[in-house]
């Protein structure tokens, strides 16, 4: 039973640590399904948790910390909307000035306000995001196997695990059965289609980027208000880059996209967890090759020996209407 | 819709509106400035004084800007060719591994051959592994951006694992390699000068700098002069119509990465044998990054990529004299003026295109009196 023990507290670690790539994925999702690439994720995060952090300290709500960091990025979601669908810009070229303004600004505010290089301090408690306790966790939680998995898999998480849960059917639903989604994905695939159909591609995807800013800013709000409680440069720590892979690696679908975030969250507290462990026959596990396994198996799938993915035709072409 | 533009003139085109655009993101930081509260003015001067005010920030200046100057021809080879290289970064430190590899294993080669074969190290590592991004893109229909993201992340953990576990120096803590042997060193102009009687402040400013210089001639007459530079234009501007001229698009993309992987290792030669000696963890520290701001401000020639070279070494030898002069103005301000100028002179390059045309259309509609 101790493996079993073992590898339920591996897992709940790993869910924690995906729940900032499940919501950030789900973003990415939106946006480029709508057609606007997104490789800014990384520094939306950024904008994301700096915001909350800093409102948080200030104001001593992570309610209100939650409004701002999402707000914050919106902003740079509508910059990056901006570049993409009014100025037709490179969307490539949008995100990476985004990844670096981002990282940056958030670094250097930091830094002439609290002058501890860039570093917010540490919330109390009370301005953090707590772990919510499900009913009757002690009595379930000493059953066998029933009971570790509903102690640490079901409860215990905050209010932001559970929405980044929940987001993954209703964006499944949103995509898939609503009018809206219709669209939004039409105007992914044939921009032209929907435009003769009467319906804006401009408006279409300027929603999408702000789902995508809503998404990516409660990626930020977790790092900061869940999982630390302060925001730290840099902190993000590539976590919207495998974001973007885990997208890529399921094929712009949302239920896959759930699943490949919780391996790559689960290799990342494998990785954590065999730091400096002997396994027979191997030796000292090289946790460098764990933590490199996301980004290789993302590009042995785009290599196409594992199906193929195929990103929407229209991602990243700026919308040209007829004159 | 509003009616189309008319053609600008072609001095407008080439250089105003860049410089307009610069401008913007240079005025956009100034406003960041101001809103930490401190003295833009006061900050420039300050930046340009640490930069360029005596010799030793020169050395530096020019030290940094050698760097951007081959990650800057790296970013903008693969423009040329209608690819975005994301990967500069990474295929700069895995050149680091094969300078390091020749310069700690070749010590039989005779004098500065050494240096060189090191510095022919450096390129092949990069170029190696620039080539599955390559080569995935032309024949896999794999996106050469994600790719490249994906393998900037694989070259850090690979160069994490060697240096920790395979290549450091034993009974040592720091990650880092033995030094290595002075034969395999790129030497630094105040060591040169010396020889001459002349005395210069000791900066990590190398010989690296020619072969920057040479490579940017190199890569003119390449991309303007030859068959090569021809077919990576044509796929650039069309892959259809380069097909029809029996351009084979996947060739050359292949070649480009190539090509940009090796202008990569570049950094290597200056970081690594020009200054660190010693292979380090992270030496490339985001350079590559620079290297698309260096590319899009210059346009992707190798005039306009000395030219925005220099200005970031200014930027980054600067940004160290400001953070000490205005403490509330750390480093990253650096990163931020980087970051603007990618999104003004890159991704909003055409915003100010309709004003400045309107602007000049009424200018040249004036009546004569």
């Amino acid at each position: 039973m101790e493996w079993f023990d073992a590898f339920i507290v591996v897992f709940a670690s790993g869910m924690r640590l995906a729940v900032p790539l499940i919501l950030a994925c789900l973003a990415g999702l939106w946006s480029e399904r709508s057609g606007i690439v997104d490789i800014g994720l990384e520094g939306k995060i950024l904008v994301g948790a700096f915001g909350s952090a800093a409102v948080a300290t200030v104001t001593g709500s992570m309610w209100l910390g939650l409004l701002a960091g999402v707000a914050a990025a919106i902003v740079v979601s509508l910059i990056h909307g901006y570049a993409s669908i009014d100025q037709r810009a490179n969307q490539i070229v949008s995100g990476t000035a985004i990844n670096m303004v981002a990282g940056g600004l958030t670094a250097l505010i930091g830094n002439a306000i609290w002058s501890q290089g860039g570093r917010t301090p540490q919330l109390p408690a009370e301005a953090q995001f707590g772990a919510i306790k499900w009913p009757f966790v002690n009595e379930i939680g000493a059953l066998p196997i029933v009971g570790p998995i509903y102690q640490h898999l079901i409860s215990g998480h905050d209010i932001v695990t559970y929405i980044a849960f929940l987001l993954v059917p209703l964006t499944y639903w949103a995509l898939y059965s609503t009018r809206f989604g219709l669209r939004l994905r039409a105007v992914g695939e044939n921009p032209a289609a929907v435009d003769t159909a009467g319906i804006s591609v401009r408006r279409l995807r300027y929603s999408a980027v702000v789902i995508c800013g809503i998404l990516v800013g409660l990626a930020g709000v977790y790092l900061a208000l869940g999982q630390t409680g302060y925001f730290q440069p840099h902190m993000s720590a590539g976590r919207g880059f495998i974001a973007l892979a885990a997208l890529v690696f399921a094929k712009w679908r949302p239920w896959p996209a759930l699943a490949t975030c919780l391996l790559f969250g689960f290799l990342d507290a494998l990785a954590i967890r065999l730091q400096g462990v002997e396994l027979p026959v191997i030796g000292p596990v090289p946790v460098q090759a764990i933590e490199a396994l996301p980004y290789i198996l993302t590009v042995i799938l785009l290599a196409g020996f594992i199906g193929k993915a195929i990103p929407p035709r229209a991602s990243g072409i700026p919308y040209v209407k007829e004159r | 819709m509003s009616a189309p533009l008319k053609p600008l003139p072609a001095w407008a085109d080439v250089a105003l509106i860049p410089l307009v655009n610069v401008a913007a993101a240079f005025v956009i930081s100034g406003f960041v400035v101001l809103a930490i509260g401190e003295n833009p003015l006061a900050a420039v001067q300050s930046l340009v004084l640490g930069a360029l005010g005596d010799l030793e920030g020169i050395g530096y200046t020019l030290f940094y800007a050698t760097s951007f100057i081959f990650t800057g021809l790296s970013v903008a080879i693969c423009f040329h060719a209608g690819l975005f290289n994301i990967g500069t970064e990474g295929q700069a430190y895995i050149g680091g591994l094969g300078a390091a590899l020749v310069a700690l294993h070749f010590g039989f080669l005779p004098g500065y051959t050494l240096a060189v074969a090191a510095i022919i190290g450096a390129a092949v590592f990069g170029a190696a592994f620039a080539a599955i991004p390559g080569y995935l893109q032309a024949y896999r229909d794999s996106h050469i951006v994600i790719t490249t993201i994906m393998f900037n992340y694989i070259a850090s953990a690979i160069m994490g694992y060697l240096l920790v576990n395979v290549l450091r120096k034993p009974g040592q803590m720091n990650a880092e390699t033995t030094p290595f042997r002075d034969t395999a060193l790129v030497p630094q102009f105040h060591e040169m000068l010396a020889h001459f009687g002349i005395t210069w402040p000791v900066t990590p400013f190398n010989l690296s700098f020619l072969l920057a210089l040479i490579c940017c001639l190199a890569f003119w007459l390449l991309i303007w002069r030859t068959r090569l530079g021809y077919e990576i234009r044509t796929v650039g501007a069309n892959p259809t119509a380069a097909v029809y001229g029996g351009i084979s698009p996947a060739r050359v993309t292949v070649i480009t990465t190539l090509l940009s992987g090796a202008l990569a290792g570049g950094v290597a030669a200056n970081v690594i044998l020009g200054d660190q000696h010693r292979l380090i963890l992270e030496f490339v520290g985001g350079f590559g990054f620079v290297g698309i701001a260096v590319a899009l401000m210059g346009r992707a020639h190798p005039v306009g990529i000395i030219l925005a070279a220099i200005l970031f070494g200014v930027l980054y030898q600067g940004g160290q004299a400001l953070s000490i002069d205005m403490p509330k103005i750390s480093r990253d301000m650096i990163v931020v003026i980087q970051g603007f100028v990618v999104l003004f002179a890159g991704a909003l390059e055409h915003m100010f295109r309709r004003p400045v045309a309107t602007l000049l259309a009424r200018r040249t509609a004036q009546p004569p009196i």
